[in-house]
């Protein structure tokens, strides 16, 4: 399996505080990756670090099959190289409908003047249709995504993700706020996203983890300090002391 | 208005296992722009209806009832609408509270005035000399132009800015290139540093600034502080009378209104218009979707600015004079005034914010309000006017944030509901607003 993201060496430091330090990371083609780490680990940071929200002091991130530095890249440059991002607060646009913020992600040219002859063809009113229909959200279309419960909201966003059609997808805490059932849902839409695609999931909550059955890669204080099965990490001396012991 | 979804899906209703629709239904796109915004057809409508209406009533071709002045006022102020909706296109649509698009405007008037200036000129100077024994030539035809023009600021010769003056065709691109040009350097420069919010308006008033005080200097060969005028006498129509001539340019106001109306509907209504909302509302997270965002405020900003130079390039011929107290930061303000209380957001809120706001304004100024006789104080509403819409801006800022605009909104019964400390999750106890907020 090829490297599809390769993090090596990578700082950054807020007013002389390391939030990372020293972080190495690496993801393949078609893989699930769960992110797991206590409060302030850095795991937030590491994802802005990769979509461009913040520059590193040091380090590398490199992207794709030619190894494309994504440090010289914008927030839109990356996200157009396939790299998609759901925030930990939910964000979709409030005052729009739960169709227009998906037609807003599918996957199209992004160029001011290619939008503005932008005209939905059925083709993509069905996509759209068709993604509301699996984040279960196919009956509220019209409806402002604002008037959204929390769950749906963060559905929406997964949707936008799908939508977007990215190589990489990095996913912050989607199960904040769910009930179980809407959990296992989501666990069930990024299983089957990450059969094509490369997901990375940050997640407290380690039964979502132990559900998404993947490989485990445990922060603290801005690197990393285990990675294997979760089986592994949870039985990690040094795991057990900073984060499940406490 | 302007935010409703096309409606071709809404009879899909699939429920688990459905097939996704394959739409036999035509698509959103498909459908011309008055069919899914009825507001712009309503509004091209009464704009018909009242520039007939004026036609009528008015001297030039109608029964004489409504004088030229105030057929002038009226022209004048479809101009400020125009602009406003320029306005409500860069602030209440893509969130870009620029505090200098009258200089945009003003610069339209300028480039219209130096043609009708030169030309007029011209005329004058043509005739005067033909009593001379000799033909004059060239030379002290432009002398004689340039010493009747500048002899206001002691000079006699025509300045670089001047050099295509003489032909309308050029001055007119010039309507639409300056303003475009200024505000494509302005806003490459300010968007790509991601100067935002009150900054940005900073920055916009400071340009606004340093425009209306280089055009204050004498030698900045637009005539300083005396500006130009004499710009409602067309060249070489002389002997039509002013009446015909407010007509033309209220006709020519009403259909620059009407295009510039159809324009900004079309790029709100359709998906630019969702990614400008789209900015406004979280422009980081539209960054993350692979937009570049810097790309689409200087779109914006640009196209804006050459909308409010053909606003200026109409309105100062009515006005008949401009000079750069026009420009002042002030006039950007006032503009931002009008379109909050019009009703930011919504492109027929903007026009009745500078309608409304305008003619009172003129109203009040003008000295036809009655002044408020309070005994020891008498109120003159030429110089309490101002407060009063200060007040009424902030009182529209704090009580009604959607302006006047917001009213039919409340009528048609589209307001979102508000769920703010509501439980976020379907199940009573779910996660609260504050504990999500991490
Ligand atoms: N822009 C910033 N300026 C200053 N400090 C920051 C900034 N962003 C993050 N930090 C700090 O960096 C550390 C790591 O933060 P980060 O948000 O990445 O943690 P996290 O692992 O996502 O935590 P959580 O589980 O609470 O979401 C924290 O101590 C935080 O206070
Ligand atoms: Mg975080």
């Amino acid at each position: 399996m090829s490297t599809l993201l390769e993090v090596s060496g990578v700082s950054v430091s807020f007013d002389g505080f390391r939030a990372i330090n020293n972080l190495s990371f690496q993801i393949g083609q078609a893989e699930m990756r769960a992110v797991i780490g206590p409060n302030g680990a850095g795991k937030t940071t590491f994802m802005d670090i990769i979509t461009g929200k913040t520059k590193p002091d040091a380090g590398r991130v490199l992207w794709g099959d030619k190894s494309q530095s994504l440090l010289a890249m914008s927030e839109s440059q990356i996200a157009q190289a396939g790299v998609g991002r759901k925030f930990q607060r939910p964000t979709v646009f409030e005052d729009q409908s739960v169709a227009d913020n998906l037609m807003l992600a599918l996957r199209k040219n992004r160029s001011p003047l290619s939008v503005l002859r932008f005209r939905a063809s059925a083709q993509d009113h069905g996509k759209v249709a068709e993604i509301a229909q699996e984040i279960g959200l196919e009956a509220a279309l019209h409806r402002k995504a604002g008037e959204l419960s929390h769950g749906q909201k963060q559905w929406l966003e997964i949707g936008m993700l799908l939508a977007q059609d990215p190589q990489l997808l990095l996913v912050d805490e989607p199960a904040a706020g769910m009930t179980p059932a809407e959990r296992e849902h989501t666990t069930a839409l990024l299983v089957e996203a990450a059969k094509t695609r490369a997901v990375v999931v940050v997640e407290h909550d380690m039964e979502f983890v132990r559900r998404l059955d993947c490989k485990v890669t445990v922060l603290h204080e801005g690197s990393v300090l285990a990675e294997g099965t979760l089986d592994r990490v949870t039985s990690d001396e040094k795991v057990i002391e900073v984060y499940l012991g406490r | 208005m302007t935010d409703t979804a096309p409606s071709s899906l809404s009879k899909y209703s699939g429920g688990a296992g459905a097939e996704p629709p394959r739409l036999a239904t035509p698509s959103g796109g498909a459908k011309p722009l008055v069919q899914r915004h009825p507001s712009v057809l309503i509004f091209i409508g009464c704009l018909a209806l009242f520039t007939l209406g004026i036609t009528i009533l008015a001297e030039g071709f109608g029964i004489g009832v409504i004088s030229t002045s105030f057929v002038k006022t009226l022209g004048k102020t479809l101009c400020l609408c125009l602009v406003a909706l320029a306005m409500d296109l860069v602030w209440g649509y893509t969130g870009i509270l620029s505090l200098g698009h009258m200089a945009f405007f003003g610069i339209g008037g300028y480039a219209i005035g130096m043609w009708l200036m030169y030309a007029r000129t011209e005329l004058i100077v043509v005739e005067s000399l033909a009593q001379a024994p000799l033909p004059p030539t060239p030379q002290e035809i432009s002398d004689g132009i340039a010493a009747q023009i500048f002899g206001v600021v002691g000079a006699s010769e025509f300045p670089p800015i001047w050099a295509v003056a003489h032909s309308l065709p050029l001055q007119l691109a010039a309507v639409v290139l300056v303003p475009g040009l200024i505000a494509l350097v302005f806003g490459w420069l300010a968007f790509r540093s991601r100067v935002t919010g009150v900054y940005l308006s900073i920055l916009t008033q400071a340009m606004t600034l340093a425009l209306a005080l280089y055009l204050f200097q004498n030698d900045s060969g637009l005539r300083g502080n005396n500006g130009l005028s004499g710009l409602q006498n067309l060249p070489g129509l002389g002997d039509v009378p002013q009446s015909t001539v407010s007509m033309w340019f209220l006709w020519a106001s009403a259909a620059a209104l009407g295009l510039g109306y159809l324009f900004c509907a079309w790029i709100v209504s359709g998906k630019f218009g969702s990614v400008l909302r789209a900015i406004r509302d979280d422009e980081a997270r539209v960054r993350f979707l692979g937009y570049s965002v810097e790309a689409y405020k200087l779109f914006i900003f640009t196209v804006t600015a050459v909308i409010a130079g053909i606003a200026g390039a109409l309105y100062y011929p009515q006005a008949g004079i401009i000079n750069p107290a026009e420009i002042a930061p002030i006039a950007s303000i006032y503009l931002a005034v009008w379109v909050a209380i019009g009703g930011r957001g919504r492109l027929y809120g903007a026009v009745i914010g500078a309608a409304f706001v305008s003619l009172l304004s003129t109203w009040f100024t003008g000295g036809q309000a009655p002044d408020i006789n309070l005994g020891p104080y008498t109120i003159q509403w030429v110089d309490w006017w101002t407060i009063l819409l200060g007040l009424s801006f902030v009182a529209v800022t704090l009580f009604a944030p959607k302006g006047i605009g917001g009213l039919i909104v409340i009528i048609e019964r589209r307001t979102t509901p508000n769920r703010h400390g509501a439980d976020l999750g379907p199940d009573p106890g779910a996660l609260r607003e504050k504990e999500a907020e991490t």
